[in-house]
């Protein structure tokens, strides 16, 4: 079927049919974030442990599509073990991926819209190129069908949800 | 565009040309000039119309022809434009309010701009100038959010309490508690068929034991009156919501049909030119029915592509219809069955007598919107998701459905390209 072979790769299907991370954390410590997508019902519920500004590990459950479970998965083992701001420059750069949009603005409507900027969230440091994401460019081809643009990207917002929360706590918890 | 043709559309009866009324099914899909569309490579397959239907030429020629060449604004102008605009305005009126055999339309069709809106007029309007805390409006487990939401602010605001008729295995309201459900109800609002099992409520019967305990009863008729004969006095209701694009009509155009003392006693719904006899500084005078609710330059042209189509409603029959509906949705069950056997399970009633042509999907764990795209690239339009059902989906266990739904315009091979379809998404979520 002509079209579907750049949705459905084979990574995908494999992270699909074997996610990778697949389960809970016990929370605290871990931060426990749900995401919905209103469009098809599917949720999403991200773990995420950080110590000393690395995520030391990541957990998700939930119920999904093929494109929203294998982004989840794929997501989890890119993000583990990477530090936070590495975590961050990941997401803003698979959300660029996921919109021809957003890519040709850069990560400024981000940087400005997010309260808690840290400090590297300038243009430089933002890497923009998918070839950097390695087995998550396996994903590309989901710009190609605009509707599911948001089941890819599910688990990513969760996960920046996650760590903001992380952060505030943080924050908090020193002031 | 040759000069009779201008000639044509300057001719002051814009009124489409009658559909034509012969019964073949087989000629009907000819009549839609978007299923003669191809997507990636193939026919379109359109099993979307419990969402939105499409619309027949004749609809399109009669709102094509009322812009080309009578436009006016309605109830304001003495001009022969703005006359001829009035007359196929309130004709939709009449055309309409026959189909469901009201016995008033003149007075007691409401034209709003969907089913939604008219659900939310009976609860801005008659429920909240009628009910109060302690008071309940019993639901049912099968409603589509349009009639949920508009009672869950009203609960917020007023204090009112919400109660449920549930289901039973065989995706049926259960009906054993009714009389015990009904204690303080002073509103029952029920879907006349779910627009995600299909099920045909059985309304009338709620009806008659509402009205027994004195509560009144609103009818959502969204996926019903496009499909099914209706007749209000039959269904027993006070209320009835149902949209002019779920029966082949335009988009912006819906219906609250309710009984004349009702709609007499109730306050208007929103406010401006059209509804009002008079303004004051200090006050105004609503206008009489049917135009105290409708504020506002209305949907004309909608309305006329709405006559247009119920026109070509009648001119087929809606028993035809159905009849036709019922012989395809047998088919489609049977098709299925015998292809995947316990892979594919349907949310819905066994049989066709007390369901409609909406077909819920589960097949295997292929996740609906994974199905719902291999199906796209086949040319087959289903939808996938929670219907704007959610209480419902929590219910069945379900995140999502993938719903295939006929109309009159669908046939046997397009039940055999959705079969096919589905195969190939086995094939590739082996």
């Amino acid at each position: 079927m002509t079209g579907l072979e750049d949705l459905y790769r084979e990574i995908i299907l494999d992270h699909y049919r074997s996610p990778r991370n697949r389960g809970e954390l016990p929370a605290p410590p871990a931060r426990r974030v749900e995401g919905f997508n209103p469009l098809c019902g599917d949720e999403v519920v991200v773990y995420v442990q950080v110590q000393d500004g690395t995520v030391t590990d990541i957990r998700f459950a939930g119920q999904g599509c093929s494109i929203s479970q294998s982004s989840a998965s794929l997501m989890s083992a890119a993000v583990k073990g990477k530090t936070v701001d590495e975590t961050r420059n990941l997401i803003r750069t698979f959300k660029a991926m996921m919109s021809v949009h957003e890519a040709r603005l850069g990560d400024g409507p981000e940087a400005t819209g997010s309260p808690n900027g840290s400090a590297d969230d300038g243009a430089d440091a933002v890497e923009t190129d998918p070839e950097s994401l390695g087995e998550l460019a396996a994903l590309q081809g989901v710009v190609k069908f605009p509707v599911r643009i948001k089941c890819a990207t599910l688990s990513w917002n969760t996960l920046a949800q996650g760590l903001d929360e992380a952060e505030e706590s943080t924050t908090t918890s020193e002031a | 565009m040759t000069n009779s043709d201008v000639e044509q559309r300057r001719a002051p009866t814009v009124r489409a040309e009658p559909c034509p009324t012969d019964v073949d099914f087989s000629k009907v899909k000819d009549d839609f000039p978007v299923l003669s569309r191809t997507v990636h490579g193939h026919r379109i397959v359109y099993l979307d119309s419990a969402s939105s239907a499409q619309r027949p030429q004749c609809v399109l020629d009669a709102m094509d022809a009322y812009y080309q060449t009578t436009h006016a604004n309605v109830h304001r102008g003495v001009y022969t434009l703005a006359e001829e605009a009035d007359r196929l305005y309130e004709g939709a009126r009449i055309a309409v309010g026959r189909l469901i055999g009201a016995p008033d339309p003149e007075h007691e069709v409401i034209f709003t701009k969907n089913a939604t809106e008219s659900i939310n007029l009976v609860a801005a309007t008659w429920a909240r100038s009628h009910l109060g805390p302690g008071d309940v409006v019993l639901l049912t487990d099968m409603e589509h959010h349009a009639n949920i939401v508009p009672w869950l602010m009203l609960a917020e605001e007023r204090g009112i309490e919400l109660r449920w008729i549930g289901i039973d295995e065989e995706y049926r309201l259960d009906l054993t508690e009714l009389d015990q459900l009904l204690d303080r109800v002073k509103l029952v609002a029920c879907t006349t068929m779910s627009n995600v099992l299909g099920t045909i409520t059985p309304f009338a019967r709620i009806a008659e034991a509402a009205h027994g305990a004195g509560a009144m009863v609103l009818a959502d008729g969204a996926q019903s009156v496009p499909h099914i004969p209706t007749d209000v006095g039959e269904l027993g209701c006070d209320f009835l919501a149902f949209s002019a694009h779920k029966m082949l009509g335009p988009t912006g155009i819906g219906v609250l049909w309710g009984r004349r003392e009702l709609l007499e006693a109730m306050p208007p719904f929103l406010g401006g030119g059209g509804m009002i006899r008079d303004v004051r500084h200090d006050g105004f005078t609503a206008n009489v029915l049917p135009w105290k609710f409708e504020a506002g330059t209305p949907p004309i042209a909608e309305a006329v592509g709405f006559g247009a189509a119920v026109s070509y409603l009648e001119s087929l029959g809606l028993d035809a219809i159905r009849a036709h509906e019922v012989e395809l949705t047998a088919y489609a069950q049977a098709v299925l069955a015998e292809r995947f056997g316990d892979d594919l399970k349907i949310f819905g009633p066994p049989g066709t007598a007390q369901r409609g042509g909406v077909l819920s999907l589960a097949y295997r764990d292929v996740h609906p919107h994974d199905l719902a795209q291999v199906l796209d690239q086949a040319g087959v339009c289903v939808r996938a998701g929670h219907h704007c059902a959610k209480p419902l989906m929590r219910r069945l266990g379900v995140n999502a459905t993938a719903r295939a739904s006929l109309y009159l315009y669908n046939d046997e091979s397009d039940v055999d390209v959705l079969a096919d379809a589905i195969a190939e998404a086995g094939t590739l979520f082996a």
